[in-house]
């Protein structure tokens, strides 16, 4: 879906005649251009999974992390710019830090997920500021059980019970779909997710990808962290397979 | 005679089984003057916290107003009642980043959904400590050896308020800045009650007059 916003897409403080914002728009098309980025939230917890596309071999293997810790709760998954998420982690980071400093408490997921949204939102209003080229995922686990954000550039969170960004969404949420996520383990999670990163992966278009997955649920002790090695290993061999017996079967 | 309103005071918080109970005495003074001999020091920051306070009773009454309106806000925010642990937190902040101007100590307690019933002394300084039972005040003093003993974990709530109603009548008998009637009040799932203890329903101590009929009659 292409339109071209004549006029009326030069300033993020420009409404158009239908009332758009075409700027945030496009923000939202640098999203769109990245790499996969999925969350689900499991019975127990909630796994999250990036399609982090290598441009250069030279590139150290678990380098230029897409997925970030908030706090001991809570992670969150980037799409788009980099440096954009960069930005937009830092300041989850502070606002979760300040919570806690304030209320006593960790901050509850659903009040992160405002605060991020309030400060993406924050960068739409003003003309000297351009919006955030950056979507996030968030996973955490609070006194409410585990929960999904996502945060988009126009400032909006959604709460999710599967979610993706990025390239190969369409793909991914048709596959998210299919799973009973209510009835599934975080286990059984992370191999659903490692397995529709390397389905929605598209070979020709793009060359090597990284599949980098973190977790919080009951398991980790609702910590947010990195999926243990050997499961990671389990997970990818079993997507790897699983994609080769899909193209076995053409 | 222009001293500062000042309360003497002796407050408690305490939990038991299903909840806490908060309980104080009455008397407001300025100087040696009694300005008020029913006060209320317990004040509500919430539907389920609530606070005693002790020491100025401006100083306190200024901090429970701003946490209440902090809380208030909290609430809203996430959408649920804040736990007794956010509020004590807020007062502690207050408490302690204003130390050189406030002089109060206060107790915070309540229940959530999460700790159930849990109390909070928040002194002077602006320590915040979790305890299971908490006492402040000029009549404090007068408790410490009393409550280590009488005090058991776990007790009913008819257990919980006779020993504060005993404590607090205790400290009364001796401490000159504390007396009047004593207010309780016990939070736990199921709500807020409060209590209202008049002097002639306070138990007796040692070298205390018993209250005789009067011998004059009409």
């Amino acid at each position: 879906m292409s339109t071209i916003g004549t006029g009326y897409d030069l300033s993020v403080t420009t409404f158009s005649p239908d009332g758009r914002v075409f700027q945030i728009e496009y923000a939202t098309k640098a999203v769109d251009n990245s790499g996969t980025v999925i969350g689900v939230r499991c019975k127990d917890g909630v796994v999250l999974g990036v399609e982090k596309l290598i441009s250069s071999k030279m590139l150290l293997e678990g380098s230029n992390r897409r997925i970030h810790a908030i706090n001991r709760h809570a992670g969150m998954a980037l799409a788009g710019l980099a440096a954009d998420g960069r930005q937009i982690v830092t300041r989850a980071r502070t606002e979760a830090a300040n919570y806690l400093s304030f209320y006593g408490e960790d901050v509850p997921i659903k009040e992160l997920s405002n605060r991020v949204a309030h400060y993406s939102h924050l960068c739409t209003l003003y003309w000297w500021l351009r919006p955030f080229g950056s979507s996030s995922i968030i996973g955490g686990y609070d006194m409410d059980g585990p929960q999904l954000y996502t945060i988009d550039p126009s400032g909006v969170a959604y709460r999710y019970y599967g979610a993706a960004i990025g390239k190969g969404r369409q793909a991914a949420k048709t596959e998210i779909e299919k799973l009973r996520l209510a009835q599934m383990t975080c286990r059984e999670g992370v191999m659903a997710v490692a397995k529709i990163i390397y389905g929605v992966h598209d070979e020709a278009k793009d060359k090597s990808f990284e599949l980098e997955m973190s977790w919080v649920c009951d398991e980790s002790n609702r910590e947010h962290q990195r999926i243990p090695t050997d499961l990671l290993m389990e997970a990818k061999a079993m997507a790897r397979d699983a994609q080769e017996d899909d193209l076995d079967a053409f | 005679m222009d001293a500062p309103h000042s309360m003497g005071t002796t407050i408690i918080g305490m939990e038991y089984a299903e909840g806490v109970i908060l309980g104080a005495d009455s008397r407001t003074t300025t100087g040696l003057y009694v300005a008020n001999r029913a006060s209320d020091k317990i004040t509500q920051l919430t539907d389920n916290v609530y606070v005693c306070r002790s020491g100025s009773a401006a100083d306190s009454q200024v901090v429970s107003d701003y946490v209440r309106y902090f809380l208030n806000q909290h609430t809203i925010q996430i959408g649920k009642a804040a736990s007794v642990k956010t509020a004590a937190t807020l007062v502690r902040e207050l408490s302690y980043q204003n130390k050189s101007f406030l002089e109060t100590g206060l107790i915070v307690a309540g229940w959530d959904t999460h700790e159930g019933g849990s109390v909070y002394g928040v002194p002077l300084g602006g320590t915040m400590l979790r305890l299971p039972f908490a006492t402040g005040g000029s009549g404090c003093s007068y408790l410490y050896g009393f409550l280590d003993q009488a005090w058991q974990p776990n007790m009913s709530r008819e257990d919980a308020e006779k020993l504060v109603v005993k404590a607090i009548a205790l400290a009364i008998a001796r401490d000159g800045a504390s007396g009047g009637v004593v207010r309780t009040i016990n939070v736990n799932a199921y709500g807020v009650e409060r209590n209202f203890y008049a002097g002639d329903q306070l138990p007796l101590f040692y070298d205390e007059l018993a209250p005789r009929p009067t011998l004059i009659h009409f």
